[in-house]
């Protein structure tokens, strides 16, 4: 199965990634390759099967409503490629 | 076109903060403001390798709130993750609910003009608000935006109606109901102007008694029960001229202008997000029994429909002012510790009303934060009914106690504003003022009942409006009477 170039630009978009020409082409054919192995589940009988909603088999994993001091602000930029007067700076968005 | 013949369909989809202490997937505070990124931890911005943990609170607030909606509770629900890329989301995902959310199927009743009508909840979901941009100057100008996150993190429920809705005032009818619910329940204090309370709008037209439904749009920006009913009647409108030109409705996302007062087009559905909704793996799934539902039901508070029929029925008051007085739970409270300490409903209905609430609202308070305790309002009616001060006194002494918080006493103490009922003290001043209008007292004896009323308010003034009135009536009436 190959994807197709729109199918592939899609997600493209989606992901905000920019691919070449060239690109296209090899993922066109690497993402089917994927989705054909993926599609080798198809061939098993789930009809009896509950959708699995999480691999543990686990539920309610809370904590209590209890705030705790949140992290020193200075910490929370250190790793910020760039910040002003506190706050995270980044590319204008319109 | 016949615009008669064309009916509106609308439906809403309200998001509202929860007051937790803690936010909803890490324990950094919930609190509103703040200097900026100082509510924060690894956890709410998305830092590489952290792990989410439920708040239960959350949890129980969503059970309570679908509850309160007749809602069902589900049995089994989970998180997913709601992708695309904003740079007030870290993480690029919004944690969120999708196909299992935690409440389904309910309804809110509400009363327009006296019609009483159902409106559905299709569902109400559990999700994490999004941190907040700061733009410096204009948006068109500033080279790059500033990101606060310090509400990143703070739990919503998502709150979604059926398209039942018909006219803007109904939608203004069913936010004021479900705000109203929701103060009553604790869970959120629905600010809009704060953003804790938020609305989106799908609207369509189609002619009326079609079961088809016409091209929707989806409002955004509507931050005041004012904008929403504008809003809408603005975005009804700008439908149905394109359809009287023969034109036709695109589906879009359009955002309301407050200034100009119109609704602009953001996105089409070209641009639509397709958002690749999957199970969130950091998060095991909700497992609610009826047991947990119940104990949160035993929990719950009265509610403002329950509220309003007991107004009603124990204390006489008409359907309106039940309305009026449930209309938030601290009015509510207000009035019930008012009656508690012995003060008489229909009064303290009058009082709450009446002065109480114009002085609220011309200085933009809520009852909450104001000075006025249900004690100094009741010790205040007991004044005028002993006839301590007169109703007009009452007035001003009720404004001094709004404005400054002090006890009824001690204002009537201190401004000398006891009211005069001894007739030997308002005998000579009364005659005084007979004697200097003459003319007045005859056209009174010549039937003319108006002039009494001159008189009451001659003594009225020169005694500042201390006199009790009635002690003045009949002291007046003999008077006159008697020098015939």
């Amino acid at each position: 199965m190959t994807l197709s170039r729109q199918e592939v630009e899609h997600v493209a978009m989606l992901a905000r990634l920019k691919l070449s020409e060239e690109e296209k082409e090899r993922l066109s054919s690497e993402l089917g390759a994927i989705l054909d192995y993926v599609e080798r589940l198809e061939a098993l009988p789930t009809a009896e099967v509950e959708p699995l909603a999480h691999v543990l088999p686990m539920h309610n994993a809370f904590r209590p409503d209890e705030p705790r001091a949140p992290f020193a602000r200075d910490e929370m930029l250190a790793n910020a490629p760039q910040a002003l007067d506190g706050l995270f700076k980044v590319p204008r968005i319109l | 076109m016949e615009r008669g013949g064309y009916e509106a369909v609308i439906g809403l989809e309200v998001h509202v903060e929860l007051k937790t202490a803690s936010k909803i997937f890490c324990a950094c505070p919930n609190q509103f403001g703040g200097e900026p990124n100082t509510h924060i931890c690894p956890v709410c911005t998305g830092m590489p390798g952290v792990l989410p943990v439920v708040n239960q609170r959350v949890v129980e607030y969503a059970i309570r709130t679908g509850l309160a909606l007749n809602c069902q509770i589900a049995p089994f629900s989970k998180f997913d993750r709601k992708n695309y890329f904003y740079p007030d989301l870290p993480k690029a995902y919004q944690i969120s609910q999708y196909d299992l959310p935690i409440c389904r199927g309910g309804y809110l009743d509400i009363e327009v003009e006296g019609e009483r009508r159902r409106i559905g909840i299709t569902r109400v979901h559990m999700e994490e608000d999004a941190g907040k941009l700061v733009h410096l100057g204009t948006i068109a100008t500033t080279p790059y935006s500033l990101v606060d996150l310090n509400r990143s993190g703070v739990p919503l429920l998502e709150i979604v109606s059926e398209p039942d809705l018909r006219t803007p005032a109904e939608a203004r009818a069913y936010v004021e109901r479900l705000r109203a619910v929701l103060l009553f329940l604790g869970v959120s204090d629905c600010k809009m102007q704060e953003g804790s309370l938020r609305c989106d709008a799908n609207v369509s037209v189609r002619p009326r008694g079609s079961q088809a439904l016409g091209t929707k749009t989806e409002i955004k920006n509507m931050n005041s029960f004012k904008a929403l009913e504008r809003a809408l009647a603005y975005e009804i409108e700008r439908q149905l001229d394109l359809l009287e030109d023969g034109g036709c409705v695109v589906q879009e996302t359009r955002t309301w202008d407050e200034g100009k007062q119109v609704t602009l087009s953001m996105r089409s559905k070209e641009e639509a997000h397709d958002y690749r909704y999957f199970p969130d793996p950091d998060l095991v799934p909700i497992v609610i029994d009826d047991e947990w539902v119940e104990r949160v039901r035993a929990t719950m508070p009265e509610l403002p429909d329950a509220a309003r029929q007991r107004l009603q029925s124990c204390y006489g008051l008409s359907a309106y002012d039940a309305g009026v007085l449930t209309a938030t739970k601290d009015s509510l409270d207000f009035f019930d510790a008012c009656v508690a300490l012995g003060g008489e409903a229909k009064a303290v209905a009058n009082w709450m009303m009446g002065d109480f609430s114009r002085l609220l609202n011309q200085r933009g308070e809520e009852i909450a934060e104001s000075k006025v305790t249900p004690a100094a309002l009741v010790r205040m009616l007991e004044m005028v009914r002993e006839g301590t001060i007169s109703g007009k006194l009452a007035k001003a002494v009720f404004e001094e106690m709004y404005a400054s918080g002090r006890g009824p006493d001690e204002i009537v103490r201190e401004q000398g504003l006891v009211q005069i009922s001894d007739e030997e003290a308002l005998a000579p001043l009364i005659a005084a003022i007979v004697a200097d209008n003459p003319k007045v007292a005859e056209d009174y004896r010549n039937g003319k009942d108006k002039a009494l009323g001159f008189f009451v308010g001659q003594v009225m003034k020169a005694t500042r409006g201390q006199a009790n009135p009635q002690v003045v009536n009949a002291i007046l009436q003999r008077m006159l009477r008697g020098t015939q």
